[in-house]
């Protein structure tokens, strides 16, 4: 496992370069206003600048990020850093951009290359090729979703996920202080990963604050450290000291937190993430219209603005009840228990902690509020870590990784993008669907007849809404249609995902051995 | 196969790449009056379309010669009028007549790419599959890789998906006929490769061993019996295509003569076209492989001989033959996919084929050229080690070279200093490999054919 994989691993990262002149998205101007404020104004100015309607809402170490970027990005262009420069694009602009999401994803190679040391898995043939390893390494550098938000849409997911990556590597590794740290940085990078917090909480407190087990893998409360709770307590502090120090100081904490979690947002986005929430609006949707045709409803009583108009903001549901952020967490909270549970209660090592994060951002995706698309990622990526070990998994992620990247597709939508998303889609979907199944080719076959069927599909809903439906007379009616299909049609798969992977994890057996760190 | 879905892979990325070359700026982009090649072909699709055949090659009020008149063949003509019909279907404008000159806009960029790689998928992609699945004595998965590395291969890549042209057309029709011939399928191929010169007239270039390759056959099969029916059938085959090509163009004397003046402009200067000379030319002869049975290597045999599986000095000359692009592709402001690709096939190249590890003498096929030297000077043991450093020493003068010409502005007193330079250091390679294949050819011939088939 020495040059090979190395040099395959560059070899992805070399076609990026070349869409570095394609598309402008609205994150390039995103990003480009960020450095523009942490580089121009003082850091009291940093959670108040609203010149430009794209205020900074990550927390401080990512605007610390920006700055240090800053200083790099004037060498290339100085007129990007004006606050009121609002979307200036230069090509040199873009060119620095994309350079640094390239650079930046050193970390992310980095990352890959710890976590496919701790994969073990079968050892199928002696070919380079067949190494659950090298599929591990191939599954996460070449991943679809990554390479499209990262490099075509542009944001700096690489890195962030390479400091996840890291982190779980290091608990794998039993460096559980590292792990820690690294996670607490991340948090400070993007504050999404809050929905995986949980996993790590317990699963710290489970099986590193308490260094033994009983015979039956019960919980030993007697071997409780306080030492090891209390550092890691002090590393948390710590981090978030340096964080969000500056601030408290100046008495900012309030507006950062507004900052960082906008709830005046509607439940869903302006094309809906494929989760619970989708189908529950669709689901309003139908028995609407059902209800008009058969005269229970009032037309006058239903509001005029509809979910489906594309814009984001706060709306009713017409039959079924209205949905608040409330609603929401509660409904995030019951999903996670079972998981959290099961992490505290058989605990079964780094294996059932990753499987534990998985369903944590798994189910923040489907009950949270306001979830974007591309959290579906925050899943995807940890799960290919699994994927290669059980063909159980394998069979979870592969469907969970094709409804999850297919659903991306509404991203990219101008033309020349049209063929790139096809053809890197087709490619990760055969490799990933070819390799796994190669890897666990002696035991049952990964997918059932329903399950081959749906995935199936998406090549025919593909193609009606990205050829056949603009070319029909409803695009002008109901321009919103292809969405809507993208959106529940992936949502049914991502439920399915959910649902195995939960059954696999409810009804594993746990570990009985005693184990001593 | 049994590994088709690495095959499918493998194309897939062939695809991708050649989709993401084409997203960047193409020829003569945003540069009036005259533009560049991508304006010529967009032209060629105006003339084509609104003007009747007989005014196609001649020079009139409504097609002027000068401003890229047609001088390719009639199938290149077809071609653009086939593309014409859909243009049209989509925008008139595209090609209306004068007006539609330097039309440029994202939408046409987009019809143009289109054309470029249907065109490939449909004609030079399957052949590249087949041809490599054709190849013998080599495990499923160096096949693989062979279609990888040909399909990666930068020259290509950058010139139909950046420069804009069609050569994966006549390449494609020249590679059917290539794998025509060597799988006895004879009328198909010669059928083929007549179609390739009928598309690019540069074609022409590869027709003498074709020539002497089946007349060969003939020979062998006996004049007297089957040899001199397969003679005829060949002769009709190509005289037919001929014909079918040149049909509109037969009907009078002038035109037939006008066409063959737009095609072989002898008033022309050489050096246009000395760069893609060279690099076809040689690039096709490296893809004809161990496939054409043994009895005609006597006359195949400088062909087979050069072609044989040296991954070494063959990724070595195509880098060298990317590099010699390397003025046109700055014009057209291609750098970036420039050295991406190339990057991207030589660590293909380096990881399929470990090159590095093959460039012992007998891999680089001069052992009996270096046995022979040793009679007179028993000293000389380090022709691979000379070879490895040439090959350094190339590699680095050609990045030095394209820094420097990226970096570096030419002193006033001679402009052209930096195209002139890689010029000379690319012919200075080419002579090198000249050299090389024509020692191989030499001593490998002394050796009689005993040689063990080399996969």
């Amino acid at each position: 496992m020495d040059v090979g994989p190395r040099l395959k691993a560059w070899k992805p990262r070399s076609n990026h370069q070349m869409v570095v002149c394609i598309h402008y998205s609205t994150d390039f101007e995103v990003h480009r206003n960020w450095l523009a404020i942490t580089h121009s104004l003082p850091i009291s100015q940093w959670y108040y600048e609203a010149t430009s309607e794209w205020t900074l809402d990550y927390p401080p170490f990512f605007a610390w990020f920006e700055y240090i970027l800053s200083h790099v990005a004037k060498y290339f262009d100085q007129e990007m850093l004006n606050v009121h420069n609002l979307n200036y694009s230069s090509s040199r602009t873009l060119l620095f951009q994309r350079f640094s999401v390239i650079f930046t994803d050193i970390l992310f190679v980095y990352a890959v290359h710890e976590c496919c040391k701790c994969i073990g898995g079968k050892k199928v043939g002696k070919e380079l090729t067949e190494k659950p390893k090298f599929i591990l390494s191939v599954l996460l550098l070449w991943n679809f979703g990554l390479l499209i938000v990262d490099h075509i849409h542009f944001q700096y997911n690489g890195f962030l996920f390479g400091l996840m990556l890291l982190s779980i590597a290091r608990l794998f590794q039993k460096r559980h202080m590292e792990g820690a740290f690294l996670f607490a940085v991340l948090l400070h990078f993007k504050h999404i990963y809050l929905y995986v917090a949980p996993a790590y909480g317990v699963y710290l407190l489970r099986s590193y604050c308490f260094t033994a087990n009983k015979s039956d893998g019960s919980i030993r409360w007697n071997s409780f450290s306080f030492v090891r709770v209390i550092s890691l307590g002090l590393v948390v502090f710590l981090v978030s000291a340096l964080s969000l120090g500056p601030f408290l100081a100046l008495n900012q904490l309030p507006q950062v937190f507004s900052r960082l979690f906008p709830f005046k947002r509607g439940l869903c986005h302006a094309y809906w993430a494929p989760n619970f929430w989708a189908l529950y609006n669709a689901l309003d949707k139908v028995l609407s219209v059902i209800g008009l045709k058969l005269k229970f409803l009032d037309p006058n009583k239903i509001p005029k603005a509809s979910m489906t108009s594309g814009l984001v903001q706060q709306f009713q549901h017409t039959v079924l009840p209205s949905v608040t952020p409330l609603a929401t967490l509660i409904c995030t909270l019951i999903a996670i228990l079972p998981s959290i549970f099961c992490l505290w209660f058989k605990p079964q090592g780094p294996r059932g902690f990753l499987r534990c994060l998985i369903l944590c951002a798994l189910s923040s995706f489907m009950f949270g509020w306001h979830v974007h698309e591309k959290a579906i990622l925050l899943a995807i990526l940890p799960m290919s870590l699994l994927s290669v070990g059980k063909a159980g998994d394998a069979s979870v992620f592969l469907i969970l990784t094709t409804t999850g990247h297919y659903s991306l597709f509404p991203l990219l939508f101008t033309a020349p993008e049209l063929p790139i998303k096809i053809l890197l889609m087709l490619l990760f979907t055969i490799y990933s669907i070819s390799s796994l199944k190669t890897l666990f080719r002696k035991e049952k076959p990964l997918f059932n007849w329903m399950e081959t069927f749906y995935l199936l599909g998406l090549g025919p809903l593909e193609v009606c809404c990205e050829f056949v439906f603009p070319l029909t007379s409803w695009k002008l009616k109901y321009p919103f249609i292809p969405l809507l299909l993208t959106s529940v049609y992936c949502a049914v798969g991502i439920t399915y995902a959910w649902f195995k992977l939960y059954v696999s994890v409810l009804i594993d057996p746990p570990v009985v051995k005693t184990k001593k760190q | 196969m049994e590994k088709w879905y690495l095959m499918t892979i493998v194309v897939l990325i062939g695809l991708t790449v050649r989709w993401t070359v084409s997203l960047n700026s193409y020829s003569g982009a945003g540069k009036p009056p005259m533009f560049g090649d991508y304006e010529a072909q967009r032209h060629w699709q105006e003339i084509t379309f609104n003007l009747p055949v007989k005014q196609w090659y001649f020079n009139s009020s409504d097609n002027n010669l000068q401003y890229w008149g047609l001088d390719y063949p009639p199938l290149t003509a077809y071609h653009s009028l086939l593309c014409a019909y859909v243009a049209k279907f989509i925008n008139a404008d595209w090609i209306a007549l004068h007006t539609s000159r330097g039309y440029e806009s994202q939408a046409h960029k987009l019809f143009m790419r289109s054309t470029v790689l249907i065109a490939d998928l449909l004609i030079y992609i399957p052949a590249v599959v087949l041809y490599c699945c054709c190849l013998k004595e080599i495990s499923t998965k160096k096949k693989i890789a062979n279609v990888l590395c040909i399909l990666l291969y930068p020259g290509l890549i950058l010139i139909d998906y950046g420069h804009f042209q069609y050569n994966s057309v006549s390449l494609g029709f020249a590679l059917w006929g290539v794998l025509g011939v060597s799988c006895d399928w004879d009328l198909l191929g010669s059928l083929a490769f007549c179609l390739a010169i009928n598309y690019k007239q540069m074609e022409l270039y590869h027709s003498l061993p074709f020539f002497c390759f089946l007349l060969g056959k003939c020979f062998k099969k006996g004049l007297k019996g089957k040899g001199f029916v397969l003679l005829v059938k060949l002769a009709c085959t190509v005289v037919a295509s001929f014909i079918l090509c040149w049909l509109p163009f037969f009907t009078e004397r002038e035109q037939t003569l006008q066409v063959l003046r737009r095609l072989f402009p002898v008033d022309r200067g050489l050096f246009e076209d000395k760069v893609a000379n060279i690099w076809c030319s040689f690039n096709v002869l490296l893809k004809i492989k161990d496939i054409l049975p043994r009895h005609i290597q006597l006359i195949m045999r400088p062909v087979c001989l050069v072609l044989s599986d040296i991954p070494f000095m063959s990724t070595w000359f195509l880098l060298v033959s990317t590099f010699s692009m390397l003025p046109l592709l700055l014009k057209d402001e291609l750098l970036m996919p420039s050295v991406v690709t190339t990057m991207a096939f030589f660590i293909a190249c380096v990881t399929f084929f470990s090159i590095f590890e093959k460039t012992s003498e007998e891999e680089l096929q001069l052992k009996s050229f270096s046995i022979s030297v040793r009679k007179y000077l028993p000293c000389f043991t380090f022709l691979s080690r000379i070879i490895q450093y040439l090959f350094l020493i190339s590699v680095i003068t050609m990045v030095l070279l394209t820094l420097m010409t990226v970096t570096l502005d030419p002193p006033q007193k001679l402009p052209d200093l930096f195209s002139v330079l890689v010029c000379f250091v690319s012919c200075l390679n080419f002579l090198f490999f000249l050299v090389y294949f024509n020692i191989i050819i030499m001593w490998d011939s002394q050796n009689g054919r005993n040689q063990k088939k080399i996969s």
